[in-house]
């Protein structure tokens, strides 16, 4: 099994579905850090069959709210001194500016480059977020 | 300041006060003529809609005020770069109103973010045309009376229709108003209107592939059109023009007080057999929609001179 070392301040972003780790990385802006961070494909889960997990090394302030709209599953765990010292789930915030794009290519901000992307949460159930200018649905692919 | 973006943005009362005060203009056209004396228009019209903006012009002119706009991107500072936000800001130093129709969906939201004039969203993309609902809402409630307890059967292209979907969303709003909804399989409308609006609010609908099947149903019959380039292929489209075709035939077959309405310009949808029954109210449509776009510019109008004095 592949081995990854412990974390001993960071945090470890669980229950990621499978193959979406990239994304995740991407969306989050983890390639500027200058820090450790580990992607790890395809993990062994009893709850989701197999999942993704990240491992982000030193106090990084994540942006919780950003995940809360990628995918409501994911399992922050927020590490010190070697120990999970906190079990955060991602909450689904009204708004979200600033993160995601809108891809409907018939969107004004496709051509009015300095306008902020903005998304209201519109189903909390389904965690459905959609451009508050067109009302596209946010997907991620 | 109130704008008009969404129909959403209006509330059933807010909706019924409009109407009610289109209605009043109908029946006493003369005391409205200088309402609006000294106020200019915008139209703003970055993509061209003869109809939308003729129609908003003698809106504007019954009222006794003037009217000053573009009526393509190019003729505008747009084909210079302009961004919309700056546009509106130059805009409002000019008129007390606009309407803006652009080819980018959520343009008007944008220009309502930045304006000290109200903004009234003339269509943009594929998305919004809140006026032509609020005429479909005049028609239908001058001409039936009512807009509860109705069976509106929407037919032809149902998937890519904007009319269609602002029409289902604004009458899902009455009570014990029910939908059918004949359309080829391909054209059905989208699964979230089905889900977020019918399903969600426990409106009655059903989906049918056959106009004449439904036709004795139908208190209102909305016709869309069903166009060629949609289909996959030319076959398809050919086995299955015909049935969303609007004859005399098909119309013996409803009911003696039925509306046919549609948004305009018809191509072939409805044959022009069917112009001179009583029942082919789609001119008539089109007048409604002065009327209700004089309503729409006095009350946002007033509401602006309300928020100036606050």
């Amino acid at each position: 099994m592949l081995n990854i070392s412990g974390l001993t301040e960071g945090y470890v972003l669980d229950h990621i579905k499978a193959g979406e780790c990239m994304d995740i990385y991407t969306y989050l802006g983890l390639d500027k850090l200058e820090t450790e961070v580990a992607l790890i494909k395809n993990v062994k889960s009893r709850k989701m069959g197999i999942k993704d997990i990240i491992k982000i090394d030193g106090a990084y302030d994540l942006n919780f709210n950003m995940l809360g709209c990628l995918d409501p599953n994911i399992t922050i765990d927020v590490i010190r001194d070697g120990k999970i010292v906190e079990k955060k789930k991602p909450d689904l915030p009204e708004y979200v500016e600033g993160i995601i794009k809108c891809k409907n290519p018939r969107c004004i901000t496709t051509i009015e480059q300095e306008l902020v992307h903005r998304f209201k949460l519109t189903n909390k159930e389904k965690g459905t977020y959609r451009c508050v200018y067109c009302e596209q649905s946010f997907k991620k692919h | 300041m109130r704008h008009l973006i969404s129909p959403q943005d209006l509330s059933v009362k807010e909706l019924e006060d409009l109407i009610v005060l289109a209605k009043d203009i109908i029946a006493n056209p003369e005391n409205y003529s200088e309402k609006c004396k000294g106020k200019k228009l915008a139209t703003l019209f970055y993509e061209p809609s003869t109809r939308t903006r003729l129609s908003f012009e003698a809106a504007m002119l019954n009222l006794g005020g003037s009217v000053l706009g573009f009526s393509s991107a190019d003729s505008s500072s747009a084909a210079k770069g302009e961004s919309v936000a700056d546009t509106i800001r130059v805009i409002s130093a000019y008129a007390d109103i606009c309407a803006m129709r652009h080819p980018k969906e959520g343009a008007p939201l944008v220009a309502s973010m930045h304006s000290s004039i109200p903004v009234i969203n003339a269509g943009d993309g594929g998305h919004n045309h809140p006026t032509q609902t609020l005429t479909d809402l005049l028609t239908i409630s001058q001409l039936k009376g009512r807009l509860d307890h109705l069976t509106i059967g929407c037919c032809g292209d149902l998937k890519f229709g904007r009319t269609v979907h602002s029409l289902i969303n604004a009458m899902s709003r009455y009570e014990g108003v029910k939908f059918v909804l004949i359309s080829p399989e391909e054209l059905k409308i989208p699964t979230y209107l089905r889900t977020e609006t019918l399903d969600e609010n426990g409106i009655e609908y059903k989906e049918v592939r056959n106009l004449e099947e439904v036709m004795p149903e139908l208190d209102v019959l909305y016709m869309t059109r069903v166009q060629r380039e949609r289909f996959f292929n030319e076959e398809d489209y050919i086995r299955l023009k015909d049935s969303f075709i609007l004859d005399n035939s098909k119309m013996k077959l409803g009911k003696p007080d039925m509306l046919v309405m549609h948004p305009l310009p018809r191509v072939n949808e409805i044959s022009t057999e069917v112009d001179n029954d009583p029942r082919a109210v789609y001119f008539k449509q089109a007048e409604y929609g002065v009327y209700i776009r004089m309503a729409l510019i006095l009350t946002l109008l007033e509401d602006a001179k309300k928020s100036k004095e606050a």
